[in-house]
């Protein structure tokens, strides 16, 4: 009975997301007065019916009804209970199902608190938001139907992937969804401003906070999951231009343009068709780098790989929805009125080049990232762009971003001279000087990239507090603040990467136990190595106690685990978090003469990439607080954020 | 910029995802192929001297594959299972009289023999490539795989995975035709 | 998570098979005695593409075959051979596929250029905005 309350419910919510499309559209005619306020109790029934189904899909795993398909095949009865229930969105049509339940909730949430977007726009806005999720509705209803039940059920499921075995997986997918399909507020909000033909500083106001409460949960996302595939793959690499991993960081790329071009349209009226632009193109992103990504299509690899008829389904939903807002775009943007003008030298012109360089990252992450593809299918040839491309090419640029990002806010809005500019930055300005010949000095041969960003982080660091001085910390805008912490975390963040990629050791070793090994400023005693069991894997278990100096010393305990349904090999790394670093160990296979494999890193300052990640989502969060709350808004929003 | 080149450069975006659009649509239609196609075919043989896996003094030499001869040279190992479902292909050519010569991939002799015992043994020779270095200079991803060797000694064709019983035909005139 | 996902599937082929008993080489899983060395072999090993599970570079796979590549480009740097020349090596055999780093070819040149060429556009497009909007 449960499968067929979420399969109803489903059905319910898909017919109701057509009558908001229809409602939400109908609302532009001339009479269609009448439909303005009807549309917003639409949109809210939709989405209880859709939570409504995903919650069946939670209760059928988590008490693992194996006459359903999609848990017959995905979980089994022996695994834990918190992987049974994560392991409904860790497959196809279950994370198909989690993405239109957020993107619902997210259209009735703009249905019930949206007040300050003009009528008429917001009710184009929640037809384009029901428009969306009517087609992927139909998806799942035609395709991919999560509620499939077997004729005969199965006496065991087929298990589930031991690599998601790993409670990243319980907060990890479900941020990056928020994060995804957030935007899908901003992209329906172009949509419905180009219907109404109405781009204003109040659309940008409103805007705002949907596209901030998104970029907070995508910057966590991909934050999550960098250190999660840090430690679960167990080789210490933190990021890996893999085209899932900059399926992630295209729409983060765009929304962190956007986030700053509505300020200048907010604050300034200037870079309308701009801001249009990016919130069209932000979701967009993020629907190419859900659906395409996991095609297959992209990684060469056919794991993912959608049948046919799904992956046909899919495209021509993408061609309509990106194809048709990037039309309207095309057609109506040249009738919007022409924005404010401004002058280069402003607080305005830095956000135009930051918006610029996060475009060309975006730009050259996508060329990167879809070459292969087109030289394959142009030529036949196989190519792999991978870390040495994507480095070379964009890391330059995000040096510039960076520095830009340190100086920008100290420019004042409209118009400011280089000269008293350059006053300002003279302090952030000596601290790289400083960091440069500190760096220099010390570290004689560093390459350049790391040492680039060295400096630059302590530049940054000192720069993104400089708006608060001699500023009454405590009339201090929250935005402002915002800023001030996200600023300070993207400083903190590059420290953190050009640390690791600077000052990491590493040991590769085989080694008996009773052995002392060395890594970095670490002594590594091999004191253990003993079989455990755990709930559905065997496992050896090392135990290495780690000594540096005369203090105490820390025990690890990395695993080599083997699970068999369904039968792989999984190295369970053990980190051990310091001040100033992390210990990262692995235990590998074991080679003859009673040795075992041990991978050791010593990581100095790493996890400053993930506290720094953090903070900028923090700052976000700030933000987003001293935006919806109303106070003193209107005078700081003419003021903007400079003193 | 003119008006117009502005109105043109708005259409921009729509063409961007066009493009990307029929790329992709392309990449569905024929999805494509995740092998690694090995770039030695229309080389000749590169260099190797490998130990006999019977136990025996015989060495198997890459020189030894020019002598007029077309040849096969498979890749398997004890440990793959995918290569047992292959074995009775191998005997079947070898009863057609095609020489295959075998390279056997990280594995012990003693497991060899137990695997010929059970599967048949189409072999001429078995060298051991025990760090896979055979196996690189050929530029071969994984086993089973075989290649044709003509009888100049040049590289005429990869076949990646196992050979079923459709293949024998093909494998057959391929062998034909490289005399 | 996706690309866990991913990761995690990749290996699935490998465990079509079962594991291989001979001892892995040395190499594979221990460093050069030279740390000069040791730090051209591992930027080099970081950059080739694993054939066997393909989503991962051969220094952070846990394929057979990875770590007999990882063996066979630790012996060659120690032999004195260059990085670019091993990549060559591989790039002869497996085809450009193997290296994550795209050879500068013709065939590469618009991917090479594409950073310059965006950000020139990006250019053009603030710029002819900017002074329009002070002409206006």
């Amino acid at each position: 009975m449960i499968a067929e309350t979420g399969l109803i419910a489903l059905l319910i919510a898909a017919a109701l997301a057509l009558l908001q499309a229809a409602m939400g559209f109908g609302a532009l005619r001339p009479d269609g007065e009448s439909l303005l306020r009807a549309v917003r109790p639409v949109a809210v029934v939709q989405a209880a019916m859709t939570v409504t189904a995903f919650a069946m899909l939670l209760l059928l795993f988590s008490q693992t009804d194996l006459s359903v398909k999609l848990v017959a095949e995905d979980s089994a009865t022996t695994l834990p209970l918190l992987y049974r229930i994560t392991g409904a969105w860790g497959n196809h049509e279950g994370s198909m199902l989690m993405w239109v339940t957020i993107l619902a909730v997210a259209g009735a949430a703009v249905a019930m608190f949206e007040r300050r977007l003009p009528e008429r726009t917001l009710a184009a806005t929640i037809g384009a938001q029901g428009l969306i999720a009517m087609g992927f509705f139909a998806f799942l209803l035609f395709s991919s139907n999560p509620f499939e039940r077997l004729p005969v059920p199965p006496v065991e499921g087929s298990g589930f992937n031991p690599l998601l075995q790993d409670p990243g997986l319980a907060f990890h997918p479900p941020t990056l969804y928020v994060g995804y399909v957030g935007l899908s507020v901003a992209f329906s909000f172009a949509v419905g401003a180009l219907l109404t033909r109405d781009v204003s500083p109040a659309f940008a106001r409103a805007m705002r906070p949907w596209v901030l409460g998104a970029w907070i949960f995508l910057t966590l996302g991909i934050t999550a999951g960098s250190y999660w595939a840090y430690y679960e793959l167990g080789w210490g690499g933190w990021w890996f231009w893999d085209p899932t991993e900059n399926a992630s960081l295209m729409p983060w790329l765009a929304a962190t343009a956007l986030l700053h071009s509505v300020s200048v349209l907010a604050t300034r009226d200037g870079l309308r068709a701009w801001t249009v632009m990016l919130a069209v193109v932000a979701f967009s992103m993020s629907m190419v780098g859900t659906f395409l990504v996991r095609s297959g299509i992209l990684t060469s690899v056919h794991a993912f790989a959608l049948d046919p008829r799904r992956g046909a389904f899919i495209l021509i939903l993408l061609a309509l929805y990106i194809g048709g807002a990037l039309a309207l775009f095309g057609a109506r943007i040249a009738t919007v009125a022409e924005g404010n003008r401004f002058d280069p030298v402003s607080r305005e012109g830095a956000l135009v080049a930051n918006n610029l360089l996060l475009s060309a990252i975006l730009g050259v992450v996508l060329i990167g990232t879809l070459y292969p593809l087109l030289v394959e299918s142009a030529t036949g040839d196989k190519l792999s762009v991978g870390p040495p491309y994507f480095n070379a090419a964009a890391g330059p640029l995000a040096l510039i971003l960076v520095a830009i990002m340190a100086g920008g806010p100290m420019m004042r809005w409209r118009r400011d001279r280089l000269v008293t500019v350059g006053r300002r930055v003279a302090i952030p300005a000596a601290v790289v000087v400083v960091a440069l010949v500190a760096v220099l000095g010390a570290l004689p041969g560093l390459r350049i990239l790391p040492l680039l960003g060295l400096v630059l982080a302590a530049g940054a660091a000192a720069a993104s507090v400089a708006p608060l001085w001699k500023r009454n910390l405590r009339r201090t805008p929250l935005f402002t603040w915002g800023m001030v912490v996200a600023h300070l975390g993207i400083a903190v963040s590059l420290a953190g990467m050009a640390s690791e990629s600077a000052f990491s050791q590493e040991t590769l070793i085989a080694a008996r136990p009773g052995e002392t090994v060395h890594v970095g400023p670490y002594a590594i005693r091999f004191a253990a190595i003993d079989p455990i069991a755990g709930e559905n894997y065997t496992a050896v278990k090392a135990t290495l106690v780690a000594t540096r100096g005369a203090s105490t010393p820390i025990t690890l305990s990395p695993e080599q685990r083997t699970f068999d349904n369904p039968p792989q090999q999984t190295a369970e790394s053990a980190i051990a978090t310091l001040v100033d670093g992390q210990l990262y160990t692995v235990v590998g296979e074991p080679v003859p003469g009673g040795r075992w494999q041990l991978r050791l890193w010593w990581k100095p300052f790493v996890t400053l990439i993930w506290a720094g990640g953090v903070l900028v989502a923090v700052g976000g969060a700030l933000s987003l607080i001293g935006r919806v709350r109303p106070r003193r808004q209107v005078r700081a929003e003419r003021d903007g954020y400079a003193r | 910029m003119t008006l117009r080149t502005v109105r043109i450069l708005l259409w921009l975006p729509l063409a961007a995802f066009l493009l990307i659009l029929a790329l992709v649509a392309g990449g569905l239609i024929k999805p494509h192929d995740a092998a690694i196609r090995s770039q030695m075919v229309g080389r000749p043989l590169p260099a190797f001297d490998l130990a006999s896996a019977r136990g025996d003094a015989t060495r198997i030499r890459a020189q030894g594959f020019a002598d007029g001869k077309p040849r096969l040279l498979n890749f398997f190992a004890s440990w793959c299972i995918p290569c047992v479902g292959e074995a009775p292909q191998l005997l079947a050519l070898k009863r057609a009289g095609v020489a295959i010569e075998g390279i056997a991939v990280r594995d012990r002799p003693a497991d060899l023999a137990a695997f010929l015992q059970q599967n048949g043994d189409p072999y001429e020779r078995i060298g051991l490539d025990d760090s896979s270095g055979v196996q690189m200079a050929l530029g071969s991803s994984g086993v089973p795989e075989t290649f044709l060797i003509d009888g100049r000694g040049i590289v005429r064709s990869q076949h990646i995975g196992a050979i079923g019983p459709q293949d024998v035909g093909d494998m057959l005139a391929a062998v034909r035709a490289a005399q | 998570m996706r690309q866990l996902l991913a990761l995690a599937l990749l290996v699935v082929p490998v465990a079509l098979y079962a594991d291989p008993v001979m001892a892995p080489e040395p190499l594979s899983y221990t460093q050069l005695p030279d740390p000069a060395a040791e730090a051209r072999a591992q930027a080099l090993m970081q950059t080739i593409r694993c054939v066997v599970c393909q989503g991962q570079s051969i220094a952070d796979s846990d394929a057979d075959l990875a770590g007999d590549m990882r063996a066979i480009i630790r012996q060659r740097i120690a032999a004195g051979e260059k990085p670019e020349a091993i990549r060559a090596w591989m790039i002869a055999r497996y085809g450009r596929w193997v290296s994550y780093k795209p050879p500068l070819d013709p065939l590469t040149w618009p991917l090479w250029a594409a950073p310059v060429v965006l950000v020139a556009i990006g250019l053009l497009i603030a710029r002819g905005t900017l002074r329009r909007r002070r002409a206006a």
